[in-house]
């Protein structure tokens, strides 16, 4: 069976023309419907197929759980060698494979591109004492303890974050008061009626609060500013921290090169199509188009980077 | 814009005739989907989605408001026909619902589930639209420890269902408790019963237990014991309607699980459970006729349904004022809301006012729609009873598997339901209760996780819980639920003027 789908996959790619010979991708989302893995695989097939890129159609499997190792792992399971199956993924991922300690792992998939980025904000209650990033850093070096963090899950990106401000502030990553909450809605109701002292999550969900006053922004975990929001970047506030919520596709476990250029080929045209450009406003993601080689690269880096800091916050042995 | 203008200018948008026409479909498919076990609103909505390219907004949210509500009251229908409910709401309604069914009063039970769920979901449209700002502000007053005490309260509800044996009742509470333990520990990042299964590692979906206990356990229960009997009683013999009496009875459930639905469901920690199980509580504790209860007392079906359709309602409340969504279903109509370019958030109102007052007042008329849906067929439902039961609950068993597997497409939580559908025939078979068992798998983890956090805040100093006043009020009130009961006991023991009743027991 699967021998069939390759060789029509092969068929379709080395012959173009011919699209009727082609079957529908075949398209994991390692997450709930609704969520952002979701979406990050919905809607490049439907900017695509709006276009014309490709047009054959798409079969979505949902399948959410343990931080997305287990669509992982069905995906990696069952589409060993198809041209035609891609997964939808990104940093929290990453990060997931290390903490649900995931027998398959990025390694087993061929990356192919890194699509969008939701910057992360840190932010504080509206009438709190902590009103710059020195100030934070202040606070937690006075007692590390007495500042309560609320985030996401536990060694997700935005835990991430405040281990690498404790780290380059010479404090214990291991040591930060992080709790974790299921989702946005509660964090931020949480950080604006006082429960936590400091919040970090990524800028669409903190940015409406924000304007409406409920909480204050004091730093974005982007390289520089955001655009509408007036607060500096830790860069900027002199920690060398930056971190992206990015998210992307990879293809099939042994994807053959021609199945690998011929994906590549189709986000290039789909990058650069008005429907993605319309699709980027309305989800408000930001563009982080980063394709082939290049993208294998930043992967690796991601992989060291957040394997050593999750182990440094004592969440992974 | 001022309410009452906003809400007729949304009328006027809502009762168009296309719009009622997507109401209907709204409506009708929330019932069948709240019907089914295992698939909720969320997912419904979620497959929905891509109508938003096709139609337009106000039709698409006043679907999408009919599926909501719709839900809530079709998930009633089976807990109380068949004791097998399909949404955590409507567990408690199964309780009394299914009783009152057994004795020939399920039209009646249907009835004031309607009735209720309509009134509830009416004054918490009404709440939705003239207190939904202050109701908001509840989300940023709620801390940790106050969520806690809360929990607290919903936990001393478990010692009304226990039923008869206390063993039986804590054995079967800390089943729930044990299994709500299972899977990777959100603080840490420990696995905890797991034994590295990684369907296991998000802990166990509640719907499987919910399912697998109801619907498989009675499913084997009934075949092990009627075979091909038709069964003794005649579904029709207490009538189709709802005498004097059972309004008289039904009224204040209604009111009081309205109180307790809305402002919980509208508390991002909330839930539509936690009212439920509270408004049980305070019904049984609060009816003249406490002999009744545990055989099919109207007031135990009246008051939970109320309470969940208020918990629906206050849902929206977050969402439409602060652009938060506080449960799965609220999280896919916000992804609707963005699919049209609106900007979620506290701005909603302001910044999309015709959409969002055509949604509060297709939330009206939806209402409407469903009492109306509902009432007749309530006696139509009921006539299910008549089908032979092997074909009856051949149907439940495939619907269940059908509807779980949709919901994870995970073998594993298959395999799961047979092993503890199996648990809930041995349970049946040896009295013990089943409520606690989800009762703890429910609030275990939701009171652990708010436990937590309120001793990360409060740095491990246990007089956290009592810091806040609405947490020392709670706690208080928690204290006082263990003592007046039997301070009620005792007084009416002291009654010696009912002779009826005390034959009754």
């Amino acid at each position: 069976m699967i021998k069939a789908v390759f060789a029509a996959a092969l068929a379709f790619s080395l012959s173009a023309a011919a699209p009727a010979l082609a079957d529908p991708a075949v398209v994991m989302a390692p997450g709930g419907a609704g969520g952002g893995y979701d979406a990050m695989a919905r809607l490049p097939f439907e900017a695509m197929s709006k276009e014309g890129i490709f047009t054959d159609g798409a079969t979505y499997t949902n399948k959410g759980g343990a931080g997305g190792t287990i669509g992982l792992a069905e995906f990696v399971g069952a589409n060993r060698g198809n041209d035609n199956a891609v997964m939808s993924m990104g940093v929290i991922m990453v990060g997931g494979i290390l903490l649900n300690s995931s027998p398959v792992t990025l390694d087993d998939v061929t990356p192919l591109v890194r699509l969008t980025n939701d910057t992360g904000v840190v932010a504080v209650a509206t009438d709190s004492p902590i009103k710059t990033v020195d100030d934070l850093v202040k606070a937690m070096k006075a007692d590390l303890g007495a500042v309560s963090i609320g985030g996401g899950s536990a060694g997700g990106v935005d835990h991430i974050v405040m281990a690498l401000i404790a780290k380059e502030s010479g404090l214990e990553p291991a040591k930060l008061n992080y709790i974790p909450y299921d989702s946005g809605a509660e964090a931020v109701t949480a950080l604006g009626g006082g429960a936590v002292t400091v919040a970090v999550s990524g800028v669409s969900e903190f940015k409406p609060m924000a304007d409406a006053g409920r909480i204050r922004i004091i730093a974005v975990t982007s390289e520089g500013r955001v655009d509408g929001i007036d607060a500096p970047s830790l860069k900027e506030a002199g920690l060398n921290v930056v971190v992206g919520n990015w998210r992307g596709i990879v293809g099939a476990p042994d994807m053959s090169a021609d199945g690998r250029k011929m994906w590549l080929d189709r986000f290039a045209k789909m990058h650069e199509s008005a429907a993605w450009k319309d699709i980027l406003a309305k989800q408000g993601w930001e563009d982080a188009y980063l394709a082939g080689d290049e993208f294998v690269a930043f992967l690796n880096d991601e992989k060291t980077r957040i394997g050593a800091i999750l182990k440094e916050a004592g969440l992974v042995k | 814009m001022d309410a009452i203008t906003g809400l007729m200018n949304g009328f006027s948008v809502a009762l168009q005739p296309q719009n009622l026409i997507w109401c209907f479909v709204g409506t009708f498919l929330g019932t069948a989907i709240g019907v089914l076990p295992g698939i909720g609103p969320a997912l419904t909505i979620a497959l929905l989605l891509p109508v938003t390219v096709y139609i337009e907004p106000t039709a698409a949210f006043i679907m999408f408001a009919g599926i909501f509500y719709g839900a809530m009251y079709g998930g009633s229908t089976t807990s109380i026909l068949l004791n097998t409910p399909g949404e955590s709401g409507s567990m408690m309604t199964a309780l009394e619902g299914n009783k009152m069914a057994r004795k020939g009063r399920g039209a009646a039970a249907l009835c004031t589930a309607a009735i209720g769920s309509f009134v509830a979901g009416t004054i918490g449209t009404l709440g939705i639209t003239f207190l939904a700002p202050p109701i908001a502000e509840l989300a940023f007053i709620f801390k940790p420890q106050d969520y806690f005490a809360l929990m607290l309260l919903a936990f001393l509800s478990v010692s009304v269902v226990m039923g008869t044996s206390k063993v039986r009742g804590f054995i079967a509470l800390f089943l729930g408790l044990s299994l709500g333990v299972i899977g990777i520990d959100k603080q840490t990042g420990l696995q905890r019963l797991t034994f590295d299964v990684p369907d296991l590692m998000d802990g166990v979906e509640m719907t499987v237990v919910l399912v697998s206990l109801f619907a498989i356990g009675e499913t084997l229960y009934v075949a092990s014991r009627f075979g091909f009997q038709k069964p003794n009683l005649n579904p029709l013999a207490g009538g189709i309607w709802m005498t004097k009496e059972d309004w008289k009875r039904s009224w204040k459930p209604w009111l009081r699980g309205t109180l307790f639905g809305f402002p919980i469901g509208a508390l991002p920690a909330g839930g539509a459970e936690i009212p439920t199980f509270l408004s049980y509580t305070v019904e049984r504790n609060l009816t003249k006729h406490p002999e009744e209860f545990g055989h099919g007392a109207i007031e135990g079906v009246a008051g939970p349904e109320a309470a969940n359709n208020a918990a629906a309602a206050g849902v929206l409340v977050p969402l439409l004022t602060l652009g938060l969504p506080t449960s799965a279903t609220a999280a896919i109509l916000l992804a609707a809301f963005q699919n049209y370019g609106l900007q979620p958030g506290p701005l909603l109102f302001i910044n999309s006012a015709d959409l969002v007052w055509g949604l509060i007042a297709s939330l009206y008329v939806g209402n409407l729609m469903l009492l109306i849906l509902n009432l007749p067929l309530a006696g139509l439902w009921v006539r299910l009873l008549f089908i032979p039961r092997p074909y009856l609950y051949a149907g439940i068993l495939i619907f269940s598997l059908v509807g779980i597997w949709g919901v994870s497409n995970s073998w594993v939580d298959l395999a799961m339901m047979f092993g503890v559908g199996l648990l809930g025939y041995a349970m049946r078979v040896y009295d013990f209760p089943i409520a606690p068992v989800l009762i703890g798998l429910i609030l275990g983890p939701m009171a652990e996780v708010q436990m937590r956090r309120a001793l990360a805040v409060g740095q491990g100093d246990p007089l956290v819980f009592v810091s806040t006043p609405l947490s020392a009020v709670l706690v208080a009130i928690s204290v006082l639920i263990v003592i007046v009961p039997a301070m009620l006991h005792w007084r009416r023991t002291r009654k010696i003027d009912m002779p009826d009743e005390a034959a009754g027991v």
